[in-house]
């Protein structure tokens, strides 16, 4: 059990995908310039990732592994989670209608999201059990998502701020997210 | 169509330069620059799958229909970045073992499927070839240029020569994350001063 929790904390903090991998930047400063929007791709991407987590470690376990098709590793989980981002949107418009209103704008965009490709990837690179597999998307995309919404919560307030102009916008955006990760480098010493 | 292919070519290094004009595919911009060689390394591969990707894409513009576009882009950009991966594990296996992740991610990397979509569908090909090739030598320039800056303030070396005496203490955490949102950051104020002036 313990093995668990601690993993769960290695995934939001110690190796937060966004803050100290890296991954999921184009979202990132994409959509955090208010709150809303924020939480929407938080909640989008938690959605999205735990289903294309457990689906591509089944499809590597099932399918790739046994017939020794690893080279396509690739080409398949990205058709898995274009596929599945599209299912998903379809069947969320027909019987969640008020979810698929507050995500559904966001859930396109999740495709090319390198967060849910790279976790993915991480799970079969870390040779994990389903179970571990399952509980490492579901932190990755919390930590994710806040990391996002830590983020937006100061780039509303950097917005106020009078930034010198050639510092504005994307620039200030990522020397503040610069300051946040470096908040969250702090964890690395949990380990 | 009415530009040149040099104008083609050209506009990528310094017009529409990603990932500085265009905010697009910053994952690996901000996680593989730890140093030049993995900067190059990156962009190479990069360029690599954008040229072959345009080139296909363009080729095939008229036998693709329009509704499944995007998933046929995918899987056009997808079996090049196979390739990319088994040319790296095969000539280059140390930088394919640093690259590691990244490499696969290729295939997410928003200006290479942007590009597909904005141009090559549009376009024949060899006006796409050189889209191609002028925005890959672009993000490969742009990657060297924060690998350098993040290698050099990081660690003191540039391509693994020391650059500073051995007084010399670097920003250690230039070369980890925070750095590379910093650098990023700063640089893309830098370029914002040369083009206003």
């Amino acid at each position: 059990m313990t093995e668990y929790i601690l993993l769960a904390i290695s995934c939001i903090f110690v190796n937060n995908i966004m803050l100290t991998q890296n991954l999921g930047s184009c979202p990132f400063l994409g959509t955090s310039k208010s709150m809303d929007t924020a939480v929407g791709m938080s909640m989008a991407v938690i959605f999205v990732l735990v289903m294309a987590g457990i689906t591509t470690w089944v499809v590597e376990a099932a399918i790739l592994k046994p017939m020794d098709l690893q080279f396509l590793r690739t080409v398949a989980f990205i058709l898995i989670i274009a596929s599945l981002v599209q299912f998903v949107e379809m069947f969320l418009k027909k019987s969640m209608p008020s979810l698929y209103a507050g995500l559904g704008i966001f859930l396109p965009l999740i495709t090319t999201n390198c967060a849910v490709m790279g976790v993915c990837l991480i799970n079969i690179n870390e040779e994990y059990t389903f179970l571990q597999a399952l509980i490492s998307s579901f932190c990755y995309a919390t930590g994710f998502g806040l990391a996002l919404v830590l983020f937006a919560g100061v780039r509303e307030r950097v917005i106020l701020a009078r930034v010198p102009r050639p510092l504005r916008d994307t620039s200030i955006g990522l020397i503040t997210a610069g300051f946040i990760a470096l908040a969250f480098f702090g964890f690395k010493g949990m380990g | 169509m009415a530009k040149s292919l040099t104008q083609e070519f050209v506009k990528g290094l310094w017009e529409e330069i990603p990932p500085f004009r265009l905010v697009l595919g910053l994952c690996p911009v901000l996680a593989v620059t730890r140093s030049v060689e993995n900067g190059i390394g990156m962009g190479v591969a990069t360029t690599f799958v954008l040229v072959c990707s345009n080139m296909l894409i363009s080729m095939l513009r008229n036998v693709i229909p329009q509704k499944i576009r995007i998933a046929c882009f995918i899987t056009i950009i997808a079996t090049f970045v196979t390739v990319v991966e088994f040319l790296m594990q095969a000539f280059t296996y140390p930088l394919y073992l640093k690259l590691g992740i990244f490499i696969p991610l290729i295939v997410v990397n928003c200006i290479v499927l942007g590009r597909a979509e904005a141009f090559a569908c549009k376009n024949d090909v060899a006006h796409s070839l050189a889209d191609g090739l002028g925005i890959g030598m672009g993000f490969t320039l742009s990657l060297a240029v924060l690998g350098a800056f993040r290698e050099v303030l990081g660690a003191g070396t540039f391509l693994g020569h020391t650059v500073f005496g051995a007084a010399f203490q670097p920003f250690t955490f230039m070369v980890e994350a925070p750095g590379a949102f910093i650098g990023l950051g700063i640089l893309l104020c830098l370029m914002n001063i040369a083009s206003s002036k």
